[in-house]
C-alpha cells in the first residue's frame, strides 16, 4: 500500500540533490572543456568566443567555429606542462607508498588493540583530519626549515653537524603528503584489518608457518581492499595537490596543481588552466572510476 | 589473546600518534612565544592573541568565514542528507549510476579543478563572486561527505521500524520524521560537524570562488604565510584548532551518553 503523498516525496528526495549536483558539478566540467577550446582574450570574462544565443543562432555556429585545440597542442609543445603532469604522478605515487609503509603498521597496531580502546584510538586518528589542511602544512614549515626544530633537535644531539635541507625539497613535499593524508591511509586500512579473523594467522602459525610469511600469505592479501582503497584516497588527490608543493616545495617544484593555480592566478590565463584541469582529470578519470566502484561495492557489502 | 597486542603493535601506534600529533602540539606552544621567532623559545607570551585580536583585517575574515560555514554546512546537510537516502533508499532510477557517481567523485577530485569549474560556471551565468559564490561552493563539495557520512548509517538501519509504523497507518514524511530521523541523527550531527569544518578550513576552492570582500580566513592565514610565518598565524590557528577540538570532543561525548542511554533503556525493555 503506497501513500499518495509519497510518490511526490520520493521524486523530490532524488530530484533536489541530483539537480544541484547536475548543476554545480557536472555541468562546470562542461564549460571548464568549451573554455579550454577558446582563445585567451584581454577582456571580461578574459577569453573569446564566449559561445551565447547573442547574435542569433548563426552567430552561435560562427561561434563554434572559432573553437580551436590550440590550447592542447599548446600544453604538448612546452616542455613545462608534460613535466608538470609526469613529476606530480610520480611525487604522488611515491608519497601514496610512503604513507602505505606508514600507514599499514599503525592500522595493524590498532586492529589488534584491545576492543575497549578501539575507539578511541580511532578517534585520535579521526582528530588531526577535523584540523585545518593549511595549518597542518603550515606547522611543517617551522620544523623543516633549516634553522628549524628538526634541525635544532638534531645538531643539539649531535646526528648531524650541519643544518640539513629539507624545506623546498621533494622530501619536504613527501613529508607533507604523508602527513596531510595519513588518516586516509589508515582508516580503510583499519576497517579491512579489523574485520579480519585471527585465527587464520594462529593456525597457520601452529602449523608452522613463520610470522613474516602468515603475513604475506595471509594478512596482506585480506588487507588488499583496504590497501586499494587506501592508495587511492590518498594518490588521486594528492595529484592535483596545490597547498603542499607550494608552501612545501619551494619554486622549482613542479606540480600540476600548482602549474593550473599560476597560470589561472598569475598569468590570468583562463583558457589554458582549463586545458591543463581536462587533462589533469583525463588521468584521473581511471582511479577515479576504480574508487567509486570499490565505494559501491563496500556499500553492497554494508547491506 | 594479549599477546597479539605485542610491543610491535604499541610501538607503531605510539610512534604513529606522535608523529600526527606532535606538529600540530608545537604550532600551538609556539604560538605562545615571547620571541617574533616561531623556532626560538624566549618566554610565555599571550601577547600574539592580544594582537591577533586588534587585527581588523583577520577578524572581518572569521567572521566571513563562520558566516560560510553555518550557511553552508546547514544547505549541505539537508542536500547530503536527502543525497544518502535516495542511494540507500532508490535502488533503481533513472540515472543512479550517474548519480552515485556525482556523490562520490567530488570526494578525490582535486580542489584545483573543483574551483576551477565552479569559478567558470558562475562566470558563464554572470554571477557576481562574493559572499554568494563562496557559499554556493561550500555546499557543493561538502554535501558528498555529509552523504558519505549519513549513507555509512542508513546502511544498517533497521527498516523493519519504519515499516511497522506504516503498517500502522504514519505517512511517509510523519514516519521519516519520527522513526528515520531520530536513529540517523547522530550521524546528521556528524555531517555538519564535517561540513563545518571542511568549510571553515578550505583555501583552494575559496580562492577560486570567492571575490572582493569575502576573504576567508585560511586565504588570510595562507596570504601571510607566503609573506613569512609569524607567531600571529600560529595563534591564530591555535584558536581554530581549539574550536574545533572542544566541538569533536563534546560531540563524541555526547555520542557516547546516548550510547549508553539506549545500552540501558534495551536492558530495562528486557528485564521488563
Amino acid at each position: 500500500m503506497k501513500h499518495p503523498l509519497s510518490a511526490i516525496t520520493d521524486r523530490l528526495v532524488i530530484a533536489v540533490p541530483y539537480l544541484w549536483l547536475l548543476v554545480f558539478f557536472l555541468i562546470p566540467f562542461f564549460i571548464v572543456f568549451k573554455i579550454s577550446l577558446s582563445t585567451t582574450a584581454i577582456a571580461m570574462p578574459p577569453y573569446t568566443p564566449t559561445l551565447g544565443l547573442a547574435d542569433g543562432f548563426s552567430g552561435l555556429l560562427s561561434q563554434i567555429s572559432e573553437l580551436s585545440f590550440d590550447n592542447y597542442l599548446w600544453l604538448t609543445q612546452d616542455a613545462l606542462y608534460f613535466n608538470a603532469y609526469v613529476s606530480s604522478a610520480i611525487i604522488a605515487g611515491i608519497s601514496t607508498f610512503l604513507a602505505l609503509l606508514v600507514g599499514y603498521p599503525i592500522a595493524y597496531g590498532m586492529a589488534r588493540a584491545p576492543a575497549t580502546i578501539r575507539p578511541t584510538l580511532l578517534m585520535l586518528v579521526i582528530l588531526p583530519f577535523w584540523t585545518s589542511f593549511l595549518i597542518r602544512v603550515y606547522a611543517w614549515i617551522g620544523i623543516l626549515k633549516p634553522e628549524g626544530l628538526l634541525n635544532q633537535l638534531l645538531l643539539a644531539t649531535g646526528i648531524i653537524d650541519q643544518p640539513l635541507v629539507i624545506l623546498n625539497t621533494h622530501s619536504a613535499i613527501f613529508i607533507g603528503i604523508v602527513y596531510s593524508y595519513l588518516p586516509f591511509m589508515i582508516l580503510p586500512l583499519y576497517s579491512a584489518l579489523e574485520k579480519m579473523d585471527y585465527s587464520l594467522i594462529e593456525a597457520a602459525q601452529d602449523l608452522g608457518c613463520p610470522p613474516a610469511s602468515a603475513f604475506w600469505k595471509i594478512t596482506f592479501p585480506l588487507s588488499l581492499p583496504g590497501v586499494i582503497a587506501g592508495c587511492l584516497l590518498v594518490f588521486i588527490p594528492a595529484v592535483g595537490e596545490f597547498v603542499i608543493p607550494d608552501l612545501l616545495g619551494g619554486s622549482q617544484t613542479l606540480m600540476i596543481g600548482k602549474t593550473l593555480w599560476n597560470e589561472f592566478f598569475a598569468n590570468r590565463d583562463w583558457p589554458v588552466s582549463s586545458a591543463v584541469a581536462v587533462i589533469l582529470l583525463l588521468l584521473l578519470v581511471v582511479p577515479i572510476m576504480f574508487f567509486q566502484q570499490a565505494q559501491a561495492r563496500a556499500q553492497e557489502q554494508g547491506r | 589473546m594479549n599477546s597479539s597486542w605485542s610491543r610491535f603493535n604499541i610501538t607503531a601506534i605510539v610512534l604513529g600518534f606522535a608523529f600526527l600529533y606532535l606538529p600540530i602540539v608545537l604550532l600551538v606552544i609556539f604560538s605562545f612565544n615571547e620571541s617574533k621567532l616561531v623556532t626560538v623559545w624566549g618566554g610565555f607570551s599571550t601577547k600574539w592573541y592580544v594582537s591577533l585580536f586588534n587585527n581588523q583585517g583577520l577578524m572581518d575574515a572569521a567572521w566571513v568565514t563562520i558566516r560560510v560555514g553555518l550557511i553552508s554546512a546547514t544547505m549541505a546537510t539537508v542536500l547530503g542528507t536527502l543525497a544518502a537516502l535516495a542511494l540507500t533508499r532508490y535502488t533503481r532510477f533513472r540515472g543512479r549510476v550517474l548519480f552515485s557517481g556525482m556523490v562520490f567523485a567530488p570526494l578525490v577530485m582535486p580542489e584545483v579543478i573543483t574551483g576551477l569549474s565552479l569559478l567558470l560556471l558562475f562566470v558563464a551565468v554572470g554571477l557576481d563572486r562574493g559572499f554568494f559564490t563562496l557559499t554556493l561552493a561550500h555546499i557543493t563539495f561538502s554535501m558528498c561527505f555529509v552523504a558519505v557520512v549519513v549513507q555509512s548509517r542508513l546502511v544498517t538501519f533497521d527498516r523493519s521500524l519504519e515499516e511497522a509504523a506504516m503498517d500502522l497507518g504514519a505517512p511517509p514524511v510523519k514516519t521519516f520524521f519520527q522513526i528515520t530521523l531520530p536513529v540517523i541523527l547522530p550521524a546528521i550531527i556528524s555531517g555538519w560537524m564535517l561540513a563545518f569544518t571542511l568549510s571553515i578550513d578550505d583555501l583552494v576552492i575559496s580562492s577560486f570562488t570567492s571575490g572582493p570582500g569575502a576573504t576567508t580566513l585560511p586565504m588570510k592565514i595562507y596570504s601571510q604565510v607566503r609573506l613569512g610565518v609569524t607567531p600571529e598565524i600560529n595563534a591564530a590557528c591555535t584558536i581554530l584548532i581549539a574550536i574545533v577540538a572542544v566541538g569533536v570532543i563534546a560531540a563524541s561525548l555526547v555520542n557516547k551518553r546516548r550510547e549508553v542511554q539506549r545500552l540501558r533503556d534495551e536492558q530495562a525493555a528486557q528485564r521488563g
